[in-house]
């Protein structure tokens, strides 16, 4: 099949999209993969907590760049179709 | 003031200093027009001066359709000249030049900033450990590649917290061979195409792209798995490179196999290099993923073995998934000719 690297490149924002709209408290709390539920333990280092933090950092660290990836995707969208 | 045709020294004439009214060997591009001599109409072609060019006809002819069409051409006899006064006009204004040193200022910068940031993201430094091969160490991998059975001790014998250049070990990753590997397979493509007819060089493009893709899709996912996983290793995200790029040598030998015997040298050629790279990179990366284990809980090992089996079974269903393009039923050119032998 025929991948480019745009495709490879709009594949990834949207999945830190989707990484990054899972809102901390409305939904991961309830799903037990909030960020307070799993700080107890000092010596786990579950596959769980891994994912926790890796969510948790996606969503700090990717906002401010997301925003300026998204939009420069639309507007090019817009304009080349 | 002409000079004397017949004496001309070559090593004067190729000086910048046009003082003298040698005739050039190329396009007088200086501020100063050469006194005096010219001065003719646009009708310049033919008036030119006798003392000049007649061992030179090439370059009145060069000049002769240049100098005709231009309409505020200067009587002084070099068509680059009108240029040359508006780019010294440009850097006289003060403004022009306040923001071409603006310009290159930020440039500057920019510069700084990415050199002070690139190590970050592409460790420049270790990258040269990578390509720090020779003419041995590449056909002992490549021999390795295609038979290791027989490779007793796969131990790297180096510290495995600093990079070892390959040249000294042959058990250590590189990215010289699958560099090269990946190129040579978009070459064998492209000819392996040519001799099934449908060949066009925007495929070679197209190739490219998707192979790139999948090899970073790889690279991320085994990345992904080792951050979640939790599995402290050695490997950085260049020796994971490395290892996925290995598979590109079993794919040119598919894709030449594919294209000398047809269906069965395919199957035969895909079935034993998936073997090797199976073989191969289970015994590499035995060494540098699993002695961990000792150190670690004991699910880590569990883990670490599921990690290993996952990497092997990967690259047979990536060779086969990206050399399938190249199949197909139709008898290629070569395999008509040796049949009808």
């Amino acid at each position: 099949m025929a991948f480019t690297l745009y495709s490879l490149f709009e594949a990834a924002l949207l999945c830190i999209n989707a990484v990054a709209v899972l809102n901390e408290e409305r939904f991961l709390s309830k799903i037990g993969w909030g960020a307070d539920q799993n700080r107890g333990f000092g010596e786990e280092v579950g596959v769980k907590s891994q994912i926790i933090d890796l969510i948790r950092s996606v969503r700090t660290l990717m906002r401010i760049p997301l925003i300026f990836f998204n939009a420069l995707t639309i507007s090019l969208l817009l304009v080349l179709g | 003031m002409d000079p004397p045709t017949g004496t001309r020294n070559p090593k004067k004439s190729k000086q910048r200093s046009k003082r003298h009214q040698q005739p050039q060997l190329f396009d007088d591009t200086s501020m100063h027009p050469p006194a005096g001599t010219y001065g003719q109409s646009p009708g310049y072609p033919q008036t030119y001066p006798q003392g000049y060019s007649q061992g030179y006809p090439p370059q009145q002819a060069y000049m002769a359709p240049g100098t005709a069409g231009y309409p505020g051409y200067m009587p002084t006899g070099h068509p680059s000249e009108p240029a040359q006064h508006y780019g010294e006009q440009i850097f006289n204004d003060p403004m022009a030049a306040m923001a071409v040193q603006y310009g290159s200022n930020l440039a500057g910068h920019g510069k700084e900033y990415v050199a002070k940031n690139i190590d970050k993201y592409v460790p420049v430094s270790r990258l040269k450990y990578y390509f720090a091969v020779d003419n041995g160490y590449v056909g002992k991998k490549l021999a390795l590649l295609f038979f290791p059975f027989s490779h007793m001790d796969w131990s790297i014998k180096y510290n495995q917290h600093e990079p070892v250049a390959p040249r000294y070990e042959v058990n250590a990753p590189d990215l010289y061979i699958p560099v090269m590997a990946f190129v040579t397979y978009l070459l064998v493509t492209g000819v392996v195409l040519g001799t099934q007819q449908r060949f066009s060089p925007e495929q070679l493009g197209m190739e490219a792209s998707s192979l790139l893709v999948w090899l970073v899709i790889e690279v991320a996912c085994l990345m992904l798995v080792l951050y979640i996983m939790n599995m402290k290793t050695d490997l950085k995200y260049l020796d994971v490179l490395a290892y996925c790029g290995y598979k590109y040598v079993g794919m040119i030998a598919v894709a030449i196999a594919c294209m000398i015997f047809n269906n069965m040298g395919f199957y035969v050629a895909l079935g034993w290099v998936s073997c090797s790279i199976m073989f191969f990179l289970v015994r590499t990366l035995k060494v540098q993923i699993l002695p961990e284990a000792e150190a670690d809980q004991l699910t880590g090992s569990k883990r670490r073995i599921y990690l290993l089996l996952l990497i092997a079974i990967l690259q047979p269903i990536f060779i086969y998934w990206l050399t399938s393009g190249l199949f197909s039923y139709r008898p290629t050119l070569i395999g008509k000719m040796a049949a009808s032998l």
